[in-house]
């Protein structure tokens, strides 16, 4: 909807094994004016990361093969998408998980389940919180 | 001294002869031989003048060599006393008398060529007398005098020389064989003498003044004395010895004395002390000797202070003796026990006080029955003692029975008995003390109780820790396995929760893409119906974390971060997040904050989520009146209160207590209605344990509810 603007929209990778998981967000950000971009595992999300470079990236922690806080820690670690900022999506709702997600790098920790809504406005304050720094 | 040997034999007749009868002389020549002592000698010639030659009174008198003087012999018609006293020193030369004998030849007196003799100086008093040198003229010093009165003035007649020259021949014999007889004597004497003093052994010896020694006994000489063949030592103490001896002689020469000396054996070195009885005697003319006997009395000495000490120990010894028994009697007396002392004979020699109450009859009125039981009490006593003489060993303990004389009650005692030998051996006393058992058997059979209950409770100890040791290893393994359960169950529950919120997070997506209309228009009714699962999805998400809460508490995985918390604030905070509820209702919602709340140490967080729990219920529950939240500073605990009061609902009695179980609601159907999980006073009652804190609930059914959190100051566990 603001497609045709003189900055292009934000791009957001969406990172999540379960389909509908990305469909729900990825639908509702494109709804919402944001360019989406979505991987199913961690090694296509670190793939998409380099080769894209997104605005943000939404990373769900459970993942088969390299899972999210392995492929966060190697994006924090890479000169290339050391700055882009993670929100990790997870269904831990235990402490231990959340911490370990914010020691390898992520900027903000989201629970499932989260309305669309609340992500977005999420999403928001972390472009923001990069545009002022 | 005149040496009488050559006149042995008679002299020869003189060549002047007399007149008188060769008859009357050989009369008398034969009368002298005849006559063998000087005195009857003497006589016969004295008599043989008289009658012969015209002699009226004679004194014969002799020169003693060993006085050195003239002394009267005998004599006719002169006093026999007058011969006695007449004594004549030979010594002096001038005499008239004295020149009268040397000179040889007769003198008469008084002459007016003599000096006047003294009436006294002669037995003969005034008469005049002719002075006769006995003996021939040859000798210097004749043996004697005859001083004869009567005769013609003019030269004595020859038969006067005759006589004279006859009896001192005579007498020179006599004085000869008498002085050689004498001198053997002496010799005898002196040899018997010295056998005597050397027999005393106490030192005697006779000295000069000057201490220098005339005559000493061995056992004077060993200690005064010393040759050259002594050894050095030896010589210095005779020498030391001479020097003493000399020194106490000095200080006491007049008069016997009798003093202490302390003198140094030569042979030995040790001191000896001697009483010395000094005496002084003439030694010869003008001069005087000193007599000393020394009689050692060291050992005397000695003895004296070993008696003196000696007595001294005993008058010690009986002192202590006395005291030791004064002692003794004390200690006897102050023992409780009965002791008795029997002598060698079986008899009772002392008793303490407590004796004589059980084995003497008591003053004052007699009472038979008092003494028969004495009598008893003595009777065991003697054949109890009689027996341990007969018996061998020193001690011995047995048990008797005695009674008591006042009352009559049987006393068991215990009689421990000791034998008691004097220093000689000889079996002297027996000791006995009587124990009284009474209250030791008494006690024993107590004992014998308290033991015997004492084993049972034991026993039952026992068993009881048997049984508990039982359950406490069932309780662990119960425990063990409860906790593993737990882990297991918050782990499933963490894993339930995991897998609920994926599908959870499909169902309310999808629905929220819906109603933001992301795929497009819908009609009201599906949007109503969309809102239904919306609602039913967020209290089953309310639900699932009210459970992983509880799964958290229960494991112990919630965390806890205390910090220094202002309740005030806290509150406001919860106010303005149910703000939005409260505009919902039209309920009064009050505070009330007690003013100086102090901090507490506490975890923010938690107690945030109960205060909010609390007053979020409270609006649910309350239709219509008023909510109100208070803080309070309990000042005796020092704990902090936040009670939430309302007008709602109320909790019935029966359901107070159940009602901070998991899933109970007092009203369930109402509670649904209002959207709780029942899971929240459960988690609020956990969390406020969890902060060492409790929740308390006062209620009426239908008029409201209080619920009050009290929390600790600080936390036990931070």
């Amino acid at each position: 909807m603001t497609r045709g603007d003189a900055t292009p929209a934000p791009l957001v990778l969406v990172v999540d094994d379960v389909d509908h998981g990305r469909e729900i967000f990825a639908e509702y950000l494109e709804f919402r004016g944001f360019r989406v971009a979505t991987a199913a595992d961690g090694l296509e999300a670190l793939e998409k990361a380099f080769e894209l470079l997104p605005d943000v990236i939404l990373m769900d922690l459970s993942l088969p093969g390299i899972d999210g806080w392995e492929a966060t820690r190697r994006l924090k670690q890479d000169d290339r998408t050391r700055d882009i900022p993670i929100i990790a999506l997870t269904a831990h709702a235990l402490a231990a998980a959340h911490d370990k997600a914010r020691e390898v790098g992520c900027n903000a920790v989201v629970t499932k389940p989260c309305l669309p809504k609340d992500l977005e406005q999420e999403v928001r304050r972390q472009l923001e919180a990069k545009a002022t720094e | 001294m005149v040496s009488l040997a050559h006149l042995d034999v008679l002299p020869p007749p003189r060549p002047r002869g007399g007149g008188t009868s060769s008859k009357a002389k050989l009369g008398l020549v034969s009368a002298l031989l005849a006559e063998e002592d000087a005195r009857p000698c003497a006589v016969v010639a004295l008599r043989w003048l008289v009658r012969h030659a015209g002699v009226e009174r004679a004194v014969c008198a002799v020169a003693d060599s060993e006085s050195g003087r003239l002394v009267g012999l005998t004599g006719i018609g002169v006093p026999a006393a007058s011969i006695d006293a007449f004594s004549l020193d030979l010594g002096d030369r001038t005499h008239p008398l004295v020149v009268a004998l040397s000179g040889g030849e007769p003198v008469v007196f008084p002459d007016s060529s003599q000096p006047l003799l003294r009436a006294a100086e002669t037995p003969l008093g005034n008469l005049s007398f002719h002075a006769v040198p006995l003996g021939s003229s040859r000798d210097e010093i004749g043996p004697g005098l005859l001083l004869l009165t009567g005769l013609a003035e003019g030269p004595v007649s020859d038969d006067v020389h005759w006589v004279a020259e006859l009896l001192g021949v005579r007498l020179a014999s006599l004085w000869y064989r008498r002085a050689q007889t004498e001198e053997r004597r002496h010799k005898r004497e002196r040899s018997w003498l010295f056998s005597i003093i050397n027999a005393v052994t106490d030192p005697i010896l006779l000295t000069d003044v000057d201490g220098r020694i005339l005559v000493a006994n061995a056992g004077a000489e060993m200690l005064l004395t010393a040759g050259e063949d002594k050894r050095e030592g030896w010589r210095r103490a005779v020498a030391l010895n001479n020097m003493l001896f000399s020194a106490s002689l000095f200080t006491n020469t007049s008069g016997p004395t009798r003093r202490e000396l302390l003198l140094v054996d030569p042979s030995e070195g040790r001191d000896l002390l001697f009483e010395v009885l000094s005496t002084p005697v003439p030694i010869r003319l003008g001069e005087t000797g000193v007599v000393s006997v020394l009689r050692n009395v060291t050992d005397l000495r000695r003895a004296t202070e070993e008696i003196e000490e000696n007595y001294r120990r005993l008058r010690v010894a009986e002192a202590a003796t006395r005291a030791e028994r004064d002692r003794l009697d004390l200690i006897l007396n102050s023992v409780l026990d009965p002791i008795l002392v029997t002598d060698a004979e079986g008899n009772i020699a002392r008793m303490n006080p407590p004796a004589e109450r059980m084995f003497t009859f008591p003053p004052g009125k007699r009472n038979v029955e008092v003494e028969r039981r004495v009598r008893s009490n003595d009777a065991v006593f003697t054949s109890f003692v009689s027996s341990l003489y007969a018996g061998q060993g020193r001690h011995w303990r047995r048990s008797l029975s005695l009674i008591d004389p006042q009352t009559g009650a049987t006393v068991p005692v215990e009689a421990i008995s000791g034998k008691v030998a004097s220093k000689h051996g000889e079996e002297a006393a027996i000791v006995t003390i009587l124990h009284d058992l009474t209250e030791a058997e008494e006690k024993a059979r107590l004992y014998e109780q308290v033991k015997r209950h004492s084993d049972e409770l034991r026993e039952r100890v026992r068993e009881a820790t048997a049984e508990l040791a039982e359950q406490n290893e069932l309780l662990r393994r119960q425990a063990f396995q409860l906790e593993q359960a737990s882990a297991m169950k918050s782990q499933f529950l963490a894993n339930v929760s995991h897998e609920l919120r994926t599908p959870l997070n499909a169902i309310m997506g999808y629905t929220h893409l819906m109603l933001e209309g992301v795929s497009g228009e819908m009609t009201r009714a599906q949007h109503d119906k969309l809102g239904r699962i919306d609602a039913n999805a967020r209290h089953l998400l309310a639900v699932i974390n009210d459970l992983l809460d509880i799964a958290r508490i229960e494991s112990g995985k919630m965390p806890v971060q205390i910090e220094r918390v202002l309740l005030p604030e806290l509150i406001d905070e919860v106010m303005t997040e149910v703000e939005p509820v409260i505009a919902g209702t039209r309920l009064a919602v009050n505070r009330m904050l007690a003013p100086e709340l102090p901090e507490i140490e506490t975890d923010r967080q938690k107690v945030k989520q109960i205060v909010l729990n609390l007053l979020s219920n409270a609006l649910k529950f309350t239709p219509e009146g008023s909510v109100s939240i208070r803080l309070e500073h309990e000042h005796g605990s020092g704990e902090i209160l936040i009670a939430v009061t309302d007008t709602g609902i109320g909790v019935a009695e029966e359901n107070q207590k159940t009602i901070f179980e998991a899933f109970e609601q007092a009203n369930s159907s109402y509670a649904r209605r209002q959207g709780g999980t029942g899971l929240g006073l459960s988690i609020c009652r956990r969390l406020a344990h969890t902060l060492d804190g409790r929740i308390t609930l006062v209620s009426r059914l239908g008029e409201g509810s209080t619920f009050t959190l009290y929390l600790p100051s600080k936390p036990r566990t931070a």
